[in-house]
């Protein structure tokens, strides 16, 4: 008997008994075994008190929002609302589906509408992302089925917000249980039903079998779904290399190979509209003279290969992105955008016109890997910029560079909340906030008039001033998208979206 | 014994004081805890109003009295993302990581004495190399990549245990061997060291010329004596495993207190930190009270000095 199958024969006799009764994954049963959390848990299942994106992959299976943002066009489609009619600059009108039920039976209709939107947008009840609701002034009842809401002011993004994180509750359950008991019984109108919450630890749904209204959601594609939440990622693998979960979103780009690589199991770099970027301190928040100067910026944005960055260590779907947003968003014009391509011999000339023909030291701040932020310096090495690398967790980063402003050089990056208008990250950057280190009038200008015009040219045309102005100053050099990597069983139809946002209720199992 | 007693007393009170202003001024100035708690999401007026509502816009040690004052009355506040309070986070939470931590430290003791044992009786031996091996793998051996290894064995390779999680106690198998191994090298040469020494004692000497047999000297003389400051070793290492099983938590996902201070730090939950610091301290420092109190029992001469 080989040693390997002796210990496994002593260990199986010592622990015969042991057997876990954890359910196993796979086809099998059709059920789907999820793997989340190395980010953290959901903090709070109630989706208006929560702010962690898994939580937000939670309420789109339990709750639909009045209109759908197909994930893969960005075109919006009827949901909760039929049709809808704009009836003022500030006043939009929503024709609601009838038929609808939550998962406690209660029927969905205009009350419905009106109580989330007005309990939502009332300051007082605590709602955590102010942003998402506080341009709504008040919803009213028309009909049964027809609500008019109405907006502070014009706000040509409100689509983005009820096709995303405005969700639709069951009036009389939440007047009464309120968000705590929210989160221990969600209930809403999704495609799945949530069967048990342990808080942290493991959420049970199923299918929904009133959820055949014709959404374009899609029905649940299996009838059970469990997720597990799972901190450490090297757990996460072990699991789906044991079979005891399906699928998994948190892996990194070095496991993607050898995942891959295991026989029923495949992965997946999938591209994100997360935007990668070089922030400079152009405003001399930090002063460190260099970066002050706009010929060191175009010097350092010719030396760094950003082709190569992405072919070799972002890999996947990942593209490299001239823009200061990402392109798929409203506004965002590639062609506005200054580019800058890799040219070394460039970037010292640069350099030199600035009064830096031996470069000069900088420090460099992420809380990315570090390999990406090395391969940019041996980049910068290489015209005689030295770089000193400090990695620091992303809140400690970001209070550094509000609070202290000392961070000349950055590798950032930003999500925009999965919203697919520009504004969602250029106005959040460069209107003067304490993320901007550019503070420029005028790109601030042009940012505010796009953010407020219901004309759709007059947008276009300011955010590409402010786009041509940003890449043209080099307040940013826009580095290029994320990948999202996911690890799964080879048998699960799996699709990614680029808003980061797994559908898993459309998962199914081959046949 | 008294006045030593109220001495030790008095140093453990001001070590938690000590322990708990660290804890207290550290963690708010690793970041600003109103851009952690309102998430990448939050704008501006998001975290003014957060710093408002948490008083964190006071000076620090305003706030670090303002909480000292109510957690001394039990009040450990309410968990800024999980909107609980710290208190029924943690008593949830507690009986994992105890499980974890008496089967530890009981898996630590069940190998560490009969091994220390052998060896002290075979000195020198081909059993007391082993030993000595087994001690050295379980100080070299980092905790996590032992668990790791474990859960490639066991979980991956012939999946006869449960990876992750902690419905059943089948789910404790690998937790306790990878956080008890940790202790056994200790517990194993103090065994040993105890043993030889008392095997030479001219008691035992005695014992034997009265004919007693090996087994009755063995066990109700030599290890009763030998065994004593392993127990006292014992309880400070069950204090080390209760606070020092973030890793193990974690990566076996067992949902406990160390698992749940891992979480608060990543998020900056400072009333979640700073209970879970102040508990595994005042177990610890009670901890060790209990064993030197102990000592100066079984050895009053410490007392004196």
């Amino acid at each position: 008997m080989h040693l390997k199958s002796l210990v496994k024969f002593a260990t199986a006799a010592v622990m015969g008994t042991m057997l876990s009764t954890t359910a196993m994954a796979g086809p099998d049963d059709d059920s789907l075994i999820i793997a989340w959390g190395s980010t953290g848990p959901i903090e709070h299942v109630d989706n208006y008190v929560n702010t962690n994106r898994t939580g937000i992959w939670f309420s789109r299976m339990v709750w639909d929002q009045l209109i759908y943002r197909e994930p893969k066009t960005f075109e919006y489609k009827p949901l909760l609302a039929e049709s809808w009619e704009q009836l003022s600059d500030t006043v939009w009108q929503f024709n609601l589906r009838e038929g609808v039920k939550f998962h406690n039976g209660e029927p969905f209709d205009a009350d419905d509408v009106v109580y989330t939107l007005n309990w939502i947008s009332n300051p007082d009840n605590g709602v955590k992302v102010q942003r998402n609701v506080n341009w709504i002034k008040e919803a009213r009842k028309v009909s049964q089925y027809t609500v008019d809401l109405e907006m502070k002011r014009p706000f040509p993004q409100a689509f983005e917000f009820l096709s995303g994180p405005i969700t639709i509750y069951p009036n009389e359950y939440y007047s009464e249980v309120g968000p705590d008991g929210m989160h221990k019984q969600p209930i809403g109108t999704g495609p799945m039903k949530v069967v048990s919450i342990k808080t942290a630890e493991e959420y049970v749904f199923e299918r929904n079998p009133d959820y055949n209204w014709g959404s374009p959601k899609g029905e649940a594609q299996v009838s059970r779904m469990v997720v597990r939440e799972i901190a450490d990622v090297q757990t996460q693998i072990a699991e789906l290399l044991a079979g005891g979960i399906d699928i998994t979103a948190d892996i990194s780009a070095d496991h993607v190979d050898q995942i891959g690589g295991v026989p029923g199991l495949t992965a997946l770099q999938a591209g994100t509209m997360r935007t990668g970027y070089i922030g400079f301190d152009a405003a001399n928040r930090s002063g460190h003279e260099p970066v002050n100067n706009l010929k060191v910026r175009q010097a350092m944005a010719h030396a760094i290969d950003r082709e190569s960055l992405v072919k070799n260590l972002i890999r996947g779907d990942a593209g490299v992105i001239h823009t200061p947003c990402f392109p798929t968003q409203f506004g965002c014009d590639v062609n506005a955008a200054v580019k800058y391509d890799f040219d070394p011999d460039k970037a010292k000339a640069l350099l030199a016109e600035a009064g830096y023909p031996d470069g000069f030291d900088i420090e460099f701040y992420t809380f990315r890997p570090a390999d990406w932020a090395e391969a940019i310096m041996g980049d910068l090495a290489k015209v005689g910029i030295r770089a000193t690398l400090t990695k620091m967790p992303y809140f400690a980063l970001r209070d550094k560079q509000r609070n202290e402003g000392t961070t000349p050089m950055f590798l950032m990056d930003w999500g925009s909340y999965s919203m697919n208008d520009m504004s969602a990250i250029t106005s959040h950057f460069f209107k003067k906030g304490p993320d901007d280190f550019a503070l420029d009038d005028e790109v601030a200008a042009w940012l505010e008039t796009g953010d407020t015009s219901s004309d759709a040219a007059v947008r276009k045309e300011n955010y590409a001033k402010a786009i041509a102005k940003i890449t043209g100053e080099l307040y940013w050099l826009p580095m290029f998208n994320h990948v999202r990597n996911y690890g799964y069983n080879e048998q699960l139809n799996f699709i990614p979206y680029q808003d980061e946002i797994p559908r898993f209720w459309q998962y199914g199992w081959k046949s | 014994m008294l006045v030593y007693t109220l001495k030790r007393s008095f140093v453990a009170f001001l070590i938690l004081i000590v322990v708990s202003g660290l804890t207290f001024s550290l963690s708010h100035l690793s970041a600003d805890p109103a851009l952690t708690i309102g998430g990448e999401q939050a704008s501006d007026e998001d975290i003014e109003a957060i710093r408002k509502f948490y008083g964190f816009d006071r000076p620090i040690y305003e706030q670090y009295f303002s909480w000292l004052g109510r957690a001394l009355q039990g009040d450990f506040g309410e968990s800024y993302h999980y909107k609980q309070p710290v208190v029924d986070m943690i008593s949830g939470r507690i009986g994992t990581t105890m499980t974890l931590g008496v089967l530890a430290i009981l898996f630590a003791l069940i190998v560490s004495i009969p091994l220390g044992t052998v060896a002290a009786m075979r000195p020198n031996s081909l059993i007391d190399r082993f030993a000595l091996l087994i001690a050295v793998f379980g100080q070299a051996l980092p905790t996590f990549w032992f668990a790791l290894m474990m859960i490639i064995v066991f979980g991956v390779w012939w999946r006869m245990l449960p990876i992750s999680g902690n419905t059943t106690w089948a789910h404790f198998v690998m937790p306790t061997i990878a956080l008890g191994y940790y202790a056994t090298p200790a517990l194993m040469r103090l065994t040993r060291a105890g043993m030889i020494e008392v095997l030479e004692s001219d008691y035992i000497r005695t014992a034997r010329a009265k004919g007693l047999s090996p087994t009755s000297i063995l066990f109700k003389h030599a290890l009763r004596n030998a065994i004593i400051p392993v127990v006292a070793l014992a309880a400070v290492w069950f204090g080390f495993m209760l606070g020092g099983s973030i890793v193990i938590e974690t990566i076996f996902n067992l949902k406990g207190i160390g698992w749940l201070s891992y979480d608060a730090l990543l998020r900056s939950d400072l009333p979640v930190v700073q209970a879970i610091v102040l508990i595994f301290a005042s177990f610890y420092v009670v901890l060790t009270l209990l064993a030197d109190l102990l000592n100066a029992y079984l050895d009053p001469r410490i007392s004196v000095r």
